[in-house]
């Protein structure tokens, strides 16, 4: 009964989404308050539907439910209550049943901030929005829906896949999902403009918060799931360069470009068409994301010709709205030009730079994780392309875009002049030459060199601005929270850039046997092998290692990787045993035995692994600053200028004089 | 230099890095990517120049074997129709088992034995490459016995 209710749940979400994707914009096409005004309420009734239709999933699991076929398949009757819950989204229907309620939870939030917009703008956002939920409803309810009946019903589950027995798939998918969907509201915002014809300062202050808050999710999410691949998969790596991996960082790195041209587009009305398109191509290419990660392309494009309806679904429905919003904009754009001019030493230039930098970034990336895809499906022969690749195209890139950040705080408006900075990055271009140095001395390696010099030239600058900005000390607290929330973030690009350079030239890796009371060294660490016994878990049965760490003689760490055999699956798993700590973690893995008490073991001593994720949590704590910066609300009030009347009558305050210089 | 030379000037510098940068990159796919190769494929074409390689197979049963106490492990990687002797020091993958379809990374070496320096097993127990899945069906039309069935 309860799933069915689900079932019926979305059913009603898909019409009262088809009602959010018609009658506002027709409203705003023909003018008609009425129709507009249909918008809130839609969007509240979209957002309660999903509510009630997830309620009814999660219900089924926590009941185990196992007539539903979802059900059955990811869950068990001794998985933990937690896991049962959080395995809502473990699987391909109930993991899109959660992306369409995060969808229609962020247009509930634009709803409720959209009486400081101009009726029009709102009516036509949340359409957008409504249509994106109509193709994913539909999606749903056709072919993959996650109330589907297993008659007769099975007596136990087949329990959750092992790997997502963790902590980490309770947080990690709904904060990913936050940022990839929440970039869904910056398209239909681009996708409102280009309706409307235009795009003026006001429309770049009602993008940006919700920008940076969706390029915040999607930097902890993107920074959860590498720390949730480093300790759970056990093989110590922190990034794969897999497709599902990609797939996240690809509209990460179009989002981060959109950030820094809707600084542009905002301060210097310039960049408007290319910002646009950005936030275009944001929302797009989560959607082809989504794409590749559940339609069954990544197994084999065999695969997905054995199962065409999915893929060809989310084919073309990403067809559709790329292609819809692309003729869109290759129709309005030419009305979108203008804007101020500046020179070619100017802050412009250097977040123009920004912008090529990431884009092209973006692109490799896609190329390289689209080219296997495309050379099977042309019958032209099976490859991989691996790490080796996004290396050797990454790096490059990130060299001069790590470079530049100095310059794009410190350069001003429209003109500058090189003599005019040089005295100002003398010092902080002294302090990371000297970094540098040290780095190479201690490290022996130039690429160690590189990272510690651009990470403290990109702090030193950050610095450095922030001294430019502030005469006396207590004027730091009352920076605007925009400058504060780019200097910190800008600081977290630092610090995860030393993780990333540290860890990669740094790290040691050794595979030994070690029979009990053996005992070896890796990076001065000295680790003692004491044997394995066995230990029990709520659903599983594990063989645990001890071994003791010791450094010159005094104890450090004692490490308790696992060897662990669900009861609801033949699988055997890894469980790392990890020691963290702020300058490097001790990482061991548990192989196989090899006869006599012995065991293969993988040990790994990871120096500066953790700032990765440090700097990942800096970037997205100046995110959030930076989107509740007070100008925002304030200007969002008086967004309504195009409407005196209303700005007005609502009073809410802050005449538009009153904006900050 | 006229506004309109300096925007030619600007269009022209951009269309020519993103040339440079698509060369870069396509070079860099071509250095860099791997062909996937089944047994009986290898043995009927040979390896490829550089000899580096992705191989997939059924690890064959009671073909796992390691010298008492050493770490290194030597296994044979086969479709129906030819095999290939994997050897290997490292920690086999959680999945890893006679019977299960995996896939090897690493050169051919002068006695045709594939040195790997990764081995994957992947996604659930009933896995198999589909490439591996695709050469089996087709080893088996011959053979009459019944397809094995992938769920991908």
């Amino acid at each position: 009964m309860i799933p069915e209710l689900g079932h019926f749940a979305l059913i009603l979400a898909l019409l009262t989404a088809l009602v959010l994707a018609v009658a506002p914009f027709a409203g705003a096409v023909r003018s008609d308050p009425r129709w507009m005004a249909m918008a809130p309420s839609a969007a509240a009734g979209l957002f309660v539907f999903h509510l009630l239709a997830f309620a009814c999933l999660a219900w089924a699991f926590a009941a185990n439910d196992f007539s539903v076929l979802y059900v059955a398949m990811n869950s068990n009757v001794l998985l933990p209550l937690h896991y049962r819950i959080a395995a809502v989204w473990g699987a391909h229907e109930g993991s899109l049943l959660l992306w369409s309620l995060i969808l229609s939870g962020w247009t509930l939030a634009v709803a409720a901030r959209s009486r400081s917009l101009p009726r029009e703008v709102s009516a036509r956002v949340l359409a957008v929005l409504g249509f994106i939920a109509v193709g994913f409803l539909c999606f749903m309810l056709f072919t993959s829906n996650p109330f589907a009946r297993l008659l007769p019903a099975a007596i136990e589950g087949r329990d959750l896949n092992p790997l997502l027995q963790d902590i980490g798939l309770i947080v990690h998918p709904p904060v990913l999902y936050m940022g990839y969907v929440g970039l869904a509201v910056p398209f239909a915002f681009a996708v409102a403009a280009l309706a409307e014809g235009r795009v003026d300062a006001a429309w770049t202050r009602w993008t940006r918060p919700w920008t940076t808050i969706a390029w915040t999710f999607l930097t902890l999410g993107i920074a959860g799931g590498s720390w949730w691949a480093y300790y759970e998969l056990g093989w110590g790596g922190w990034w794969f360069w897999d497709p599902v991996e990609n797939a996240s960082f690809i509209p990460w790195l179009a989002a981060t470009a959109l950030i820094h041209s809707l600084a542009v587009a905002e301060k210097r009305d310039t960049f408007k068409a290319w910002t646009v398109l950005l936030a275009i191509f944001g929302f797009s290419l989560s959607l082809l994301g989504t794409f590749i990660v559940r339609s069954g392309v990544l197994v084999s494009v065999h695969a997905f010709a054995n199962d065409p309806e999915r893929g060809v679904f989310i084919l073309a429905f990403l067809g559709l709205v790329v292609g819809g919003a692309l003729a869109l904009y290759a129709w309005r754009a030419g009305r979108l030009a203008g804007g101020g001019r500046f020179a070619v030493f100017s802050r412009e230039t250097m977040l123009l730079a920004n912008n090529v930098l990431l884009t092209v970034a973006a692109a490799a990336v896609l190329l390289g994780t689209l080219y296997p895809l495309l050379m099977d499906s042309l019958g032209l022969g099976q490859i991989s392309v691996g790490r080796p690749y996004f290396d050797r195209i990454f790096v490059p890139l990130m060299v001069p875009l790590a470079g530049l950040v100095a310059l794009g705080m410190l350069a001003r408006w429209k003109r500058d002049r090189a003599a005019r900075l040089a005295p100002l990055l003398g010092v902080v271009l002294a302090a990371a030459a000297a970094g540098g140095i040290a780095a190479a001395l201690l490290a022996h390696s130039a690429a160690a060199a590189l990272g510690a010099g651009l990470a403290l030239w990109i702090a030193g600058s950050t610095v450095r601005s922030i001294v430019e900005r502030v005469r006396r000390p207590r004027d730091l607290l009352r920076l605007p929270r925009g400058v504060m929330g780019m200097s910190l973030a800008h600081v977290g690009f630092a610090v995860t850039l030393t993780g990333v350079c540290f860890v990669s030239v740094l790290e040691v890796e050794q595979v030994v046997r070690l029979a009990p009371g053996d005992s070896v060294e890796v990076a001065g660490h000295d680790f003692r092998f004491e044997g394995v016994h066995d230990a029990a878990g709520p659903n599983y049965r594990a063989r645990r290692a001890e071994i003791v760490v010791t450094r010159k003689g005094r104890p450090v760490a004692r490490l308790a990787p696992e060897k662990r055999t669900y009861a609801g699956q033949a699988q055997q798993m890894t469980e790392a045993g990890i020691d963290p700590g702020f300058t490097r973690d001790l990482y061991a893995a548990l192989g196989e035995p090899l006869g006599g008490g012995a065991w293969s073991v993988r040990l790994h001593y990871k120096p500066f692994v953790r700032w990765i994720w440090l700097g990942a949590i800096l970037m997205a704590i100046g995110g959030a600053l930076a989107a509740s910066d007070h100008r925002y609300r304030r200007r969002a009030a008086t967004g309504g200028i195009r409407d005196p009347l209303r700005a007005l009558l609502g009073g809410e305050g802050a005449a538009p004089g009153a904006e900050r210089p | 230099m006229t506004p309109r030379q300096r925007r030619a000037a600007l269009v022209g510098g951009m269309a020519a890095g993103i040339a440079a940068a698509a060369a870069f990159a396509f070079l860099a796919i071509g250095e860099n990517m791997l062909w996937f190769f089944t047994p009986s494929q290898l043995a009927a074409e040979g390896p490829p120049p550089g000899n580096r390689i992705r191989l997939g197979g059924l690890v064959v049963e009671g073909s796992v074997r390691r010298r008492p106490g050493a770490l290194e492990v030597r296994f044979d990687l086969a479709d129906r129709a030819a095999a290939v002797t994997v050897a290997y020091r490292g920690l086999l993958p959680d999945l890893f088992r006679e019977g299960q379809g995996i896939v090897a990374l690493g050169r051919i070496d002068a006695d045709g034995v594939l040195q790997a320096e990764e081995v994957l097993a992947k996604h659930d127990e009933t896995y198999m490459p589909p490439a591996i899945a695709e050469s089996m069906r087709e080893a088996n039309a011959t053979e009459r016995a019944g397809a094995p069935t992938v769920r991908p």
